[in-house]
């Protein structure tokens, strides 16, 4: 018998042994998570960083733009960013800059006053904004229209005439109160009287229309509705009247702004939204402005081709789509995935079901959308109208994109996810328990409905929990089926029946698209593209963290299944 | 085992004894009877031409090596077979004068007549009162007062009661597997049963627990007819009056516990109890 080969330790030596020991694995698989945290906090600081700082008042700087060989010009205007641009490149722009240096700092800045000099933003070179100096009285003020308006307050009038000796700014702060509370008793009467009363008699008129189209136009019918439509126009008449009056109160007063030159703007304050003195501000009035601001961006409606104002209409037709989309997949998506689990003889039909439905999952989203609009919206819309809303013809109710056909859409869209955890959710629920069940006495029906179902509710939320986070974010389809740049109303409002289904509506996902691309202000709205998609993320987030707190609630319930 | 002793051991079968009807106690006290009963599972027979009377009011284990057929057996008796699609099944078993296999018996019904304990404790995940309570609810008990005093008398009957009546709200989940099991007999006994199945009540539980369901089944065996397969002989000599046993899907012997452990009439069962055989 020969001796056995002693086994010597060949890869003694630093590399062999290093690599044998598994750290180069561990640090291969550590490294690939640390590079994923960093990559998601990059992209949250990114878009937070640049959204946010958007509404924090930068200061204002009163300049000199010395151009060589040009005359000197004043400027008021917020800096934004700068970059480094070579000579070359400005030369060929037709700038006029002198070889010495190689690069030249290029900045962004905000003059305002649109009306006055036809852009928002300017790109000057920075070594050519001379004596800058800040003063406190140098003022901005948002309007409704033509963007922001910087400059000196010179004057305050009534009614044309001169008012307010000495403190200029205590007064228009004064009168700016006034004008902003008739702008809001405004809107209210507006949008909700009157409002209410345009939603009365269109629904007035369908009535009538219906009863044409029925053949059953009764005397005393007709005579209710012509009394039903003459109180309404009276009070409509009413409500014009006082409008009429808050309109000429809120246009009694108006500010002169010294821009450039001894040039003047004059602004009714029913025009002016927000009159600040960024210069003059402390940290804490600074605070309290970024605040106010980000405030009115959540909770205010948009102005100026949504570059100004606020998102809100975007924001809660992006919670309230989820919602009804949520409301349609999960109770489908459970009961389809019963049948495929629990009743459908597993076989190859089966096995076909279960393949297409996980296709379906990995269809374009856009082609959902033009399905949507061919099938839902076009084929069972139309027969909808034709059924249900012929009064309203030939003006659409449901044959037109809403929030109710890409709700379905949406549904459709994430139908595959919930089957799927549904499914592996009820393949998880022991044996040992349906057999408990049934043994005392259940029938099949009954131990789904009393254990299987409830034991798989988590299962069932993480399938939610993955819908919801793709539907939110996905916007390609809806652009077919019912999303719009601007909405003139909200789902959900005060007129019966509350919510309305064939309304349109605006995403918070589509509005970082319109605004980032289709805006004619390109440089305003860049930091609402972040501001945007950062409150888009967190809606997400906090849509998915209520999602997972109720399947963790679930889980708590009903842990049997972890032992 | 091993094959060749296995092969041995079948060449000593006595063919002739096997299939023979097991004597009946006593005709009029037979709760449950088994009536040429043969199981297939696919093509392959399970339980062979099984014959036997199930005596009201006594304990009857069914005791043989793994795979003889015995909670196959014991499964048949409530129709729990019916959850596998392979299953086939010949020859009859009667509750009564009904045969359980016929079309028109209601199985959730038959089920509520013939309860069942599974080897793993398997409380529902919910409170411990809820889970007495799930089979009365499923018979339609609504009243509070007759759930509560049933849920009661369900956990005294299973020695219970004390240990648990003051967090009868609490989760099942969180008892020890002994109170877990008897929790689980707790809730079979709740609907009243004729007879209760027990599919190794004690093969998860350790030494002390099975003590206690042990003197439980002496105590259940008042009101209920029990049917216990069990792995462990001296159980089966502790626990049962009548015991069976099966050997590959057949029927050897079927007879009082006492002649059966100390005078077997068969020589495979002999072997087996004193352990001359695997």
């Amino acid at each position: 018998m020969s001796e056995p080969t002693q086994i010597t330790r060949t890869r003694a030596g630093t590399f062999g042994e290093w690599y044998a020991s598994g750290a180069p694995w561990v640090w291969m698989t550590g490294g690939a998570v640390a590079l994923a945290g960093l990559l998601v906090v990059g992209l949250l600081a990114l878009i937070a960083i640049r959204g946010l700082g958007h509404f924090w008042p930068s200061p204002l700087i009163e300049a000199v733009y010395v151009e060589p060989g040009k005359e000197p010009t004043p400027l008021v205007a917020q800096l934004g960013y700068s970059e480094t641009v070579s000579t070359a490149r400005l030369q060929s722009a037709g700038i006029n800059v002198s070889d010495d240096q190689e690069f030249y700092e290029r900045r962004l800045v905000k003059v305002a006053n649109r009306d006055v000099y036809g852009a928002d933003f300017r790109y000057l070179l920075d070594d050519w904004i001379q004596q800058r100096t800040t003063p406190e009285e140098l003022s901005v003020f948002e309007r409704l229209e033509w963007g922001d308006l910087y400059g000196y307050l010179i004057q305050i009038s009534e009614q044309g005439a001169s008012v307010g000796e000495g403190d200029l700014w205590e007064e228009f702060r004064e009168r700016h109160g006034r004008a902003r509370d008739l702008h809001h008793q405004i809107e209210r009467v507006q949008e909700g009287d009157i409002g209410a009363i345009n939603y009365a008699l269109e629904q007035l008129r369908l009535r009538e229309r219906r009863m044409e189209l029925n053949d059953n136009q009764s005397e005393q019918a007709m005579a209710e509705i012509e009394r039903q439509r003459s109180e309404l126009n009276a009070e409509y008449a009413e409500l014009q009247q006082e409008l009429q009056s808050l309109n000429e109160q809120i246009q009694r007063d108006s500010i002169t702004v010294q821009v450039q030159n001894g040039r003047t703007v004059t602004v009714s304050l029913a025009e002016v939204v927000r009159g600040y003195r960024p210069n003059a501000m402390g940290l804490v009035a600074k605070i309290s402005f970024y605040f106010a601001k980000v405030w009115e961006f959540v909770s205010d409606e948009p102005r100026e081709a949504n570059t100004e104002g606020g998102v809100f209409p975007a924001i809660f037709g992006t919670v309230l789509m989820v919602m009804l989309m949520s409301v349609f997949v999960t109770p489908f998506g459970v009961v389809a995935a019963l049948y495929l689990r629990e009743y459908a003889k597993q076989g190859v039909v089966t096995r076909i079901i279960r393949i297409a439905v996980n296709n379906l999952a990995g269809v374009p989203s856009i082609v959902y959308g033009v399905f949507g609009l061919g099938f839902f919206v076009y084929a069972l819309g139309g027969s909808i109208d034709e059924l249900f809303f012929p009064a309203a013809l030939p003006s659409p109710t449901f044959g037109t994109g809403g929030i109710f056909w890409a709700s379905l859409t949406l549904a459709l869209l994430t139908l595959p996810v919930v089957i799927v955890s549904t499914e592996e959710g009820l393949a998880r629920i022991p044996r040992s328990l349906r057999e408990a069940s049934l043994a005392l006495g259940a029938t099949k029906a009954e131990t789904l409905w009393k254990i299987v179902l409830p034991m798989s509710s988590p299962a069932m939320m993480t399938g939610l929990i993955l819908a919801i986070a793709r539907a939110a974010g996905e916007v390609a389809p809806l652009m077919l089926v019912g999303v719009v740049k601007l909405a003139p109303s909200l789902p959900l409002d005060g007129n019966f029946p509350y919510l309305h289904l064939d309304r349109k509506f605006m995403h918070l996902g589509f509005h970082i698209y319109d605004v980032g691309f289709q805006s004619p202000n390109v440089e305003a709205a860049r930091p609402l593209v972040y501001a945007t998609a950062l409150l888009l993320v967190l809606v997400i987030v906090i849509l998915n963290l209520a999602a997972v707190r109720i399947r963790n609630r679930l889980r708590e319930r009903y842990r049997a299944l972890e032992h | 085992m091993r094959s060749k002793d296995k092969d041995a051991y079948i060449e000593t079968l006595d063919v002739e004894g096997i299939g023979a009807r097991a004597e009946a106690p006593n005709a009029s006290d037979v709760a449950m009877t088994v009536d040429g009963l043969n199981l297939f599972y696919g093509d392959k027979q399970a339980l062979k031409d099984i014959n036997l009377d199930i005596k009201k009011g006594e304990v009857t284990a069914f005791i043989g090596p793994s795979g003889c057929g015995k909670s196959t057996l014991l499964r048949c008796f409530n129709r729990m077979n019916d959850l596998v699609d392979t299953v086939h099944i010949t020859g009859q078993i009667r509750l009564g004068d009904k045969n359980i296999f016929d079309k028109d018996v209601d199985v959730a019904r038959l089920r509520r007549q013939v309860g069942m304990v599974f080897q793993k404790p398997n409380p529902f995940p919910k409170s411990i009162y809820e889970n007495v309570a799930y089979g009365l609810r499923l018979a339609g008990v609504k009243k509070k007062r007759v759930l509560d005093e049933t849920v009661e008398w369900a956990l005294k009957g299973a020695a219970l009661w004390d240990e648990v009546k003051d967090r009868l709200n609490e989760s099942a989940l969180g008892m020890s597997g002994g109170q877990q099991q008897r929790l689980v007999i707790a809730r079979s006994i709740a609907i009243q049963p004729d007879v209760l199945l027990l599919d190794e009540p004690c093969s998860a539980l350790d030494p002390i627990s099975t003590l206690k369901v042990e003197e439980l089944i002496a105590e259940l065996k008042k009101e209920f007819t029990i049917l216990i397969v069990t792995h462990n002989m001296q159980q089966a000599a502790r626990v049962s009056d009548y015991t069976a046993f099966m050997y590959l899907g057949e029927m050897v012997e079927y007879g009082e516990t006492d002649q059966l452990f100390t005078n077997p009439e068969k020589k495979q069962t002999e072997d087996y109890i004193t352990g001359r055989y695997g």
